[in-house]
């Protein structure tokens, strides 16, 4: 029984680090200038987690093969260095693994989260509500209307609660439903919730943010390949939360300004 | 000898009446073995709940019969709708979290075994224990009732987020009544765990017979009295938490709830809430919470490899400070479930720290219980295979934590199923074992009766074997990019990886089945299994030392006294290769560490 | 003979007495009935008074389903639906005031339908009577949810419920007169009323004509509810059989 088992833990061990070697599952390629180095921090924890993983269910199974003994007898026997040497490996192996770990991850995150944007980032604001994304566009203006929460209204198609009759800012403003970014652009992206908790997932921009209500949080990223990517939200915000998407759709310098007209004549 | 035992610190006498006895009983036994059928009922009905999302999650239209009976709109025909799969998720979680992975390896087996290993008659103060249970309790028929309000329970997820659960049904179905009765609940289990914590700490403190020092308690006891002293700093943040939600709700407070929220386009009435706050206050109780689970199954399995491998493990003391260390740290590091939320970045990298440093004392844990195994004599049964099972699980679950620990890979992982799986493995399945290994060794002393053996086995192997196909898979998908609550998958990304939902709702469907297996083998046990003699695994703890199973007041009116290390094993003596802590003999020993 | 006579007398009696009982019973049944005069009914158009506002388009591309559907046909919004000669579709026409008895009490038995459809909804308002079911069904195969918004002090009780491709109709009915505003989450533009009423009531089509239909005798306010323009009302006598006429224009702002 026991040799069985030792050998389970070992093809169990073996089994679960296959699809990873082999990329059966993984994630989408990376669109985004910030994304190399998050792959690559990831690439690095996988290798060490692999390898403190199968080392120690092998570690595991290889003892309880030999030790597990249906009718014992003779003396016990302690492992050389005893528990002194376990803690100073563990503290330095470990240690040091995590205090790598620690630090570079540190830096990937502060090169993403902890750097302003450029001066010549494109502003977009995101809305997130139930269960859909709304995205506004400053217009020629390069300013954002006031949003006026009693003004927000579906049924007429002001989803941010902008003011046009009053408001000169609000004129040029262009409300879309779907993201549109022109390649290679830096982009300033404000969100923004109108009723609860949401997120801005997008897998292949290695870009992931919660919205806040009441506290308006911002993303910078810029985009390197043109195509069309799914945003989707991660915090759960009702009924539809599975149901709320949008499209982001990374064009070329000319379509983005073809597409910016098309949308502002629909306003 | 006699003139050192011990004058009996508490002394009521056996109850005569059914309802003493067995209903409002002062017996922490009789409240220990309350706390586990609870918790029994509660994983009955948290697993059919996930065997109910896991099929809808592969087979979306699948009608499941007889669903429609429990709520006709949220399953009209037997077919799941959304809402109603997120509310079953939040009941799953709820349940599983606070009703079984919490009660069952610490407030059930806690109650049952502290007293005796600590060598007390009782808790100090048997009514709050009494309590203790019957308002938990009352928790669980309170969550449970939300199951027949209008709308149904809440669908917010077992961490209730704000401001989603602060504002009322127009958020969703049952985010009215139903979100009411969630944070009753949780209140009321609060305060049971409140009470429980309450004795625990002064029973290992004040009422250690004699000779039992502290560094002479079981491995056990020392799980139960850390968590213990987590659980009175944790539920005491969220049971607050818990009643300014429900203000929020019925006296028109906004402490979670924002100003100019448009819900449905319809302008709220709140201001001045913080969303941040109640993630803040959740998780400085969710994190904690997390150990609360798994601490006591550490130490339960522990003292169960101890007793089987046949000697001590390789240092008591550093197991103990590691885990005292586990519960320290898991107070700093709440904050690595917030990496996205929006809090500032730099508090991250201030979370992101502490969360990699706890990867060090949780490895000393596992790197000593491992290699202790080394030159050990270990005997193979349902209970220790348990024990070794949970060993590897850990070891499964927590290598996915160096990813979670990472707010920069976060970013990717977050909300995924890479999360699920993680926690999943590394404190619900590992915890489970914790339970089922527990079960199986101390089910003679609790029942009387020894489990039957060749059962046990087929359990443990199915879920072995089981609960890899599913939770591993998990990983996999969140490595993709797979959103976890979402009810169906309509995400062009997502279609591809349905095979793999598939193969783990078929992992599950089986798995689940074969819990079958353990619930006839306990049920069996309790009634008509084979009388189990006093110490039946040759242990050295003092819940050998007294009969099976213990009388009212544990030791038959005299008090045991103390002379060895908890975990004498491995030596010469009269009776083989161990001596009991309550046992005069003197041998000569290299273990003793006083 | 003198007995033949006798036994003619008594069936002759016996045959008036049923006959009496018969009438007699008929008339306590259907007394209103027999006394009322036969029924009429309210007609006329609705009109827009100015040109039609532009209605926007939908952007519908969070969801590609309702996309496709709308490849050919572009979807805009239903705010203000104008037909040929200025015609306002979608009012709802009911008695406000004058009605009494049982032609305020009874409850047509039809049940309309409120479909979802290529991710709008048809028809955009849906009329009834209080205490009348009614029926949401779904055409799409994309998830909708349905979600009513009463004001509660009204005694209507919201409610919030997903309808997945191939789910069951959802039956319902609501408890006061109220112009609910119906919406769906998941796809934010999609809006409608269901509007409730009391009493006989009528909606206009696109040519803005209605009938009210089932009108007894008498004089009454008429009332025609725009979602954009609001109220109008105007006054009607309805004699037994005939057809009364009101015709409301609004003013387009």
């Amino acid at each position: 029984m026991a040799k069985l088992f030792a050998v389970t833990i070992i093809v169990i061990a073996i089994a679960s680090a296959i699809p990873i070697i082999m990329h059966t599952w993984s994630a989408p390629e990376d669109i985004s200038i910030h994304g190399p180095i998050i792959d690559d921090q990831m690439s690095e924890t996988m290798a060490e987690a692999g390898i403190a993983f199968l080392a120690a269910q092998f570690v595991l199974a290889i003892f309880i093969w030999m030790f597990a003994k249906p009718n014992p007898g003779g003396k016990i026997k302690k492992f050389p260095g005893g528990a002194t040497g376990l803690v100073i490996g563990a503290f330095l192996i470990v240690g040091i693994e995590v205090l790598a770990l620690g630090v570079f991850g540190a830096k990937v995150w502060a090169d993403v989260y902890l750097s302003p944007p450029g001066a010549n980032a494109m502003p977009v604001q995101v809305q997130a509500g139930q269960f859909a994304f709304y995205f506004r566009y400053p217009g020629p203006d390069g300013k954002f209307a006031a949003i006026h929460p009693n003004l927000i209204d579906e049924s007429t198609e002001n989803f941010f609660g902008i003011d046009t009759t009053n408001d000169p800012d609000a004129k040029d403003d262009i409300v879309t439903a779907e993201f549109a970014i022109p390649v290679n652009k830096e982009i300033h992206l404000l969100m923004h919730s109108k009723d609860l908790g949401h997120s801005f997932y997008v897998r292949e921009l290695r870009v992931h943010q919660d919205f806040v209500p009441g506290l308006d949080v911002s993303l910078h990223f810029t985009a390197t390949k043109i195509g069309k990517y799914e945003i989707v939200c991660t915090q759960l915000c009702g009924l539809g939360h599975y149901n709320m998407k949008a499209y982001l759709e990374v064009m070329s310098q000319d379509d983005f300004d073809k597409w910016l007209k098309q949308q502002a004549a629909a306003q | 000898m006699h003139d050192m035992s011990a004058p009996a610190v508490h002394h009521h006498a056996p109850p005569t009446s059914f309802i003493r006895k067995h209903v409002f009983s002062l017996d922490h036994k009789v409240i220990g073995k309350q706390y586990y059928d609870m918790a029994l009922v509660a994983a009955i009905i948290g697993m059919i709940l996930s065997w109910i999302m896991r099929i809808h999650l592969a087979w979306t239209n699948a009608a499941i019969p007889g669903l429609q009976l429990l709520s006709k709109t949220g399953a009209p025909g037997g077919v799941l709708t959304p809402e109603y799969y997120l509310q079953l998720m939040t009941m799953h979680g709820t349940i599983m979290v606070f009703f079984v992975l919490t009660t069952a390896p610490f407030a059930a087996f806690g109650n049952f075994f502290l007293p005796i290993q600590v060598g007390a008659e009782d808790m100090p103060f048997p009514h709050f224990n009494m309590m203790s249970f019957w308002v938990t309790f009352t928790g669980f028929i309170v969550l449970l009732a939300s199951f027949f309000v209008s709308d149904g329970p809440t669908l917010g997820g077992w961490t209730q987020y704000a401001p989603l659960n602060a504002v009322g049904a127009i958020a969703g179905p049952g985010q009215g009544m139903g979100v009411i009765l969630w944070m009753a609940s949780i209140a009321l289990f609060c305060v049971g765990q409140l009470l429980g914590s309450l004795n625990f700490i002064p029973t290992t403190l004040d009422l250690r017979t004699k000779g039992m020092s502290l560094m002479r308690l079981p491995l056990t006891t020392w799980a139960w009295f850390i968590t213990s002293c987590m659980g009175l700093t944790a539920f005491a943040v969220l049971m607050p938490a818990c009643i300014l939600a429900i203000l929020d709700h019925v006296a028109g407070t906004s402490f979670f709830v924002p100003s100019n929220l448009v819900i449905s386009d319809q302008l709220q009435q709140h201001s001045g809430g913080s969303t941040l706050l109640w993630q803040h206050l959740f998780w400085f109780f969710g994190h904690p919470e997390v150990y609360i689970a798994i601490i006591p199954g550490i130490g339960i399995v522990s003292h169960i490899l101890i007793t089987n491998m046949r000697r001590p493990l390789l240092s008591h003391r550093v197991i103990i400070y590691s885990m005292g260390a586990l519960a320290v740290l898991s107070y700093m590091v709440y904050g690595h479930h917030m990496f996205v939320s929006g809090m500032n970045p730099y508090s991250a990298l201030a979370f992101s720290f502490p969360t990699l440093i706890i990867t060090i004392p949780a490895t000393i844990i596992v790197l000593i219980q491992i290699f202790s195994l080394y030159g050990s004599k270990l005997r193979i049964n349902s209970a220790s295979l348990f024990a070794l099972g949970f060993i590897s699980m850990f070891v499964s679950g927590g290598v996915s934590g160096f990813f979670l620990a990472q707010p920069s890979i976060d970013i990717m992982l977050h909300a995924t199923y890479f999360v699920v799986g993680h926690f999943h493995m590394v404190m619900a399945v590992a915890a489970m074992f914790g339970i089922f290994a527990g079960t199986y060794f101390w089910a003679p002393k609790m029942f009387g009766r020894m489990m039957n053996e060749t059962l046990g086995k087929i359990h443990f192997w199915l879920s072995f074997v089981g609960a890899y196909c599913i939770f591993m898979p998990f990983h996999y998908l969140g490595i993709v990019g797979n959103v976890r609550r979402y009810s169906v998958f309509v995400d062009d990304y997502l279609q591809p990886l349905l095979p793999v939902h598939k193969f783990i709702t078929v992992a599950a469907l089986l798995t689940g089945a074969a819990q079958a297996i353990f619930l006839y083998n306990l049920i069996h046990t309790r009634f008509w299994g084979k009388p189990a003699s006093d110490n039946p695994w040759e242990g050295t703890s003092l819940e050998w030392s007294t009969t099976t199973p213990p009388p009212f007041d544990n030791w038959g009116g005299k008090l045991p006294v103390v002379y060895h290390d908890p975990y004498q094993y491995g030596v010469e003596s009269s009776v083989g290769d161990y001596v009991m802590q309550a046992s005069p003999e003197q041998v000569k020993t290299e273990n003793d560490e006083q | 003979m003198k007995r033949q006579d006798n036994s003619k007398l008594a069936a002759v009696s016996v045959c008036l007495l049923l006959c009496l009982v018969v009438a007699g019973l008929s008339l306590s049944l259907t007394n209103w009935e027999v006394s009322a005069a036969p029924e009429g009914k309210i007609t006329g158009t609705v009109k827009l008074d100015g040109t039609a506002p532009h209605m926007k388009g939908i952007d519908m591309s969070k969801d590609p389903w309702c996309v496709k559907q709308h490849a050919n046909d572009p979807a805009h919004l239903e705010l203000v639906v104008v037909g040929k000669d200025n015609g306002l579709g979608n009012v709802v026409l009911y008695i406000s005031e004058g009605l009494s008895g049982d032609a305020l009490n009874a409850k047509p038995t039809a049940v309309p339908v409120f479909d979802q459809k290529n991710c709008l909804y048809t028809p955009h308002v849906l009329a009834m009577d209080v205490g009348q079911e009614f029926k949401v069904e779904t055409s799409d195969q994309t998830a909708h949810n349905i979600h009513p918004e009463p004001n509660p002090l009204t005694g209507n009780i919201p409610w919030n419920q997903s309808q997945p491709p191939g789910a069951p109709p959802v039956t319902k009915s609501w408890k006061a007169v109220e112009m609910i505003h119906v919406k769906c989450n998941i796809h934010p533009w999609m809006s409608g009323y269901f509007a409730v009423v009391k009493g006989p009531y009528a909606i206009t089509g696109e040519d803005g004509s209605y009938t009210i239909e089932n009108v007894p005798p008498g004089s009454y306010t008429v009332t025609a509810w725009q979602e954009t323009y609001g109220n109008q009302t105007a006054k009607v006598t309805v004699a037994g059989g005939q057809s009364a006429k009101a015709d409301f224009t609004f003013k387009a702002k």
